[in-house]
């Protein structure tokens, strides 16, 4: 069974690559490539697999799964500018795919047994955008 | 391996009508949506591309190539058209949105190599939002190719 945890944090992100220049940086993202930044209201959402347990009838604990993601994830993103405020985005660059990748790396360690497996990271840039992460082998 | 999502908006009408059938069995089977005169949506489209992220973009697909694709291939040609009527496919297939579908799966598989020529991003589904309570997916994992 999948059980879905949905979040949001508001933050601003310049898609940048340091290791270019401005005019390739321009070239390659228009005006996303803006150095001041723009932001978004991020919609997360958290999938996990696993079965229900026989006495409580959960999967998880979705209480446990939102203080979790409020933690590892809400807490170092919201109102921050990735760029400058959170790594590994000083030099990965914050796109929707690479902010999905982190937000898996962030929760996964913290996933494991109990029945309970990281399913998928889904990260809504805006209502019409949005990435899907399931891991290095999906 | 990323999955990306682009939803974009088109609206259009149709009528379902089969040639094939009498225009009683029309009638029935179709019932309103067989109204000579058409009706209309506004249909959403989910593209989902599905590829590697690039090291130095971040991106899995280029943006601008993805739009610029459906924009010429499906939402410029289907947008405030008579899907009956100013559509060629659908001259002689009943426009239901499982045909649209086929139709627009089609349309993105067969220009997607001249805007992706590499191993990567691939098309991996098309979801349609008929009205919020209609949908439809077609895709890889329905065993289109």
């Amino acid at each position: 069974m999948f059980i879905t945890k949905r979040v949001e944090f508001s933050a601003s992100h310049a898609c940048r690559n340091p290791r270019l220049s401005d005019r390739e940086n321009e070239e390659l993202f228009g005006a996303a490539a803006n150095p001041h930044g723009h932001g978004h209201n991020y919609v997360l959402e958290v999938t996990l697999e696993g079965e229900p347990d026989p006495v409580t009838g959960m999967v998880l604990d979705l209480k446990k799964l939102k203080e979790l993601v409020q933690d590892e994830v809400v807490e170092k993103y919201d109102h921050r500018f990735l760029n400058f405020e959170v790594p590994p985005f000083d030099h990965v660059v914050p796109t929707p795919e690479n902010i999905a990748i982190d937000v898996w790396g962030r929760l996964k360690p913290h996933l494991a047994g109990n029945g309970v497996r990281l399913h998928g990271v889904r990260v809504y840039e805006t209502s019409d955008l949005y990435v899907d992460y399931f891991g290095e082998s999906a | 391996m990323i999955r990306i999502t682009r939803k974009f908006r088109f609206s259009a009408s149709h009528r379902l009508h089969a040639a094939e059938l009498s225009a009683d069995a029309n009638r029935e089977l179709y019932g309103k949506c067989n109204n000579p005169y058409g009706h209309g949506h506004n249909y959403e489209i989910e593209v989902t591309a599905r590829g590697p992220v690039d090291d130095m973009t971040g991106r899995a697909v280029d943006l601008r190539l993805l739009e610029r694709l459906v924009r010429e291939h499906v939402v410029g040609p289907l947008d405030q058209k008579s899907l009956n009527a100013d559509v060629a496919e659908f001259q002689a297939k009943v426009p239901t949105t499982e045909n649209l579908a086929i139709e627009i799966y089609r349309r993105l598989t067969q220009a997607w190599r001249s805007v992706f020529p590499g191993e990567w991003p691939v098309l991996e589904r098309v979801r349609i939002v008929e009205t919020a309570r209609n949908i439809f997916e077609i895709g890889e994992a329905h065993g289109q190719k």
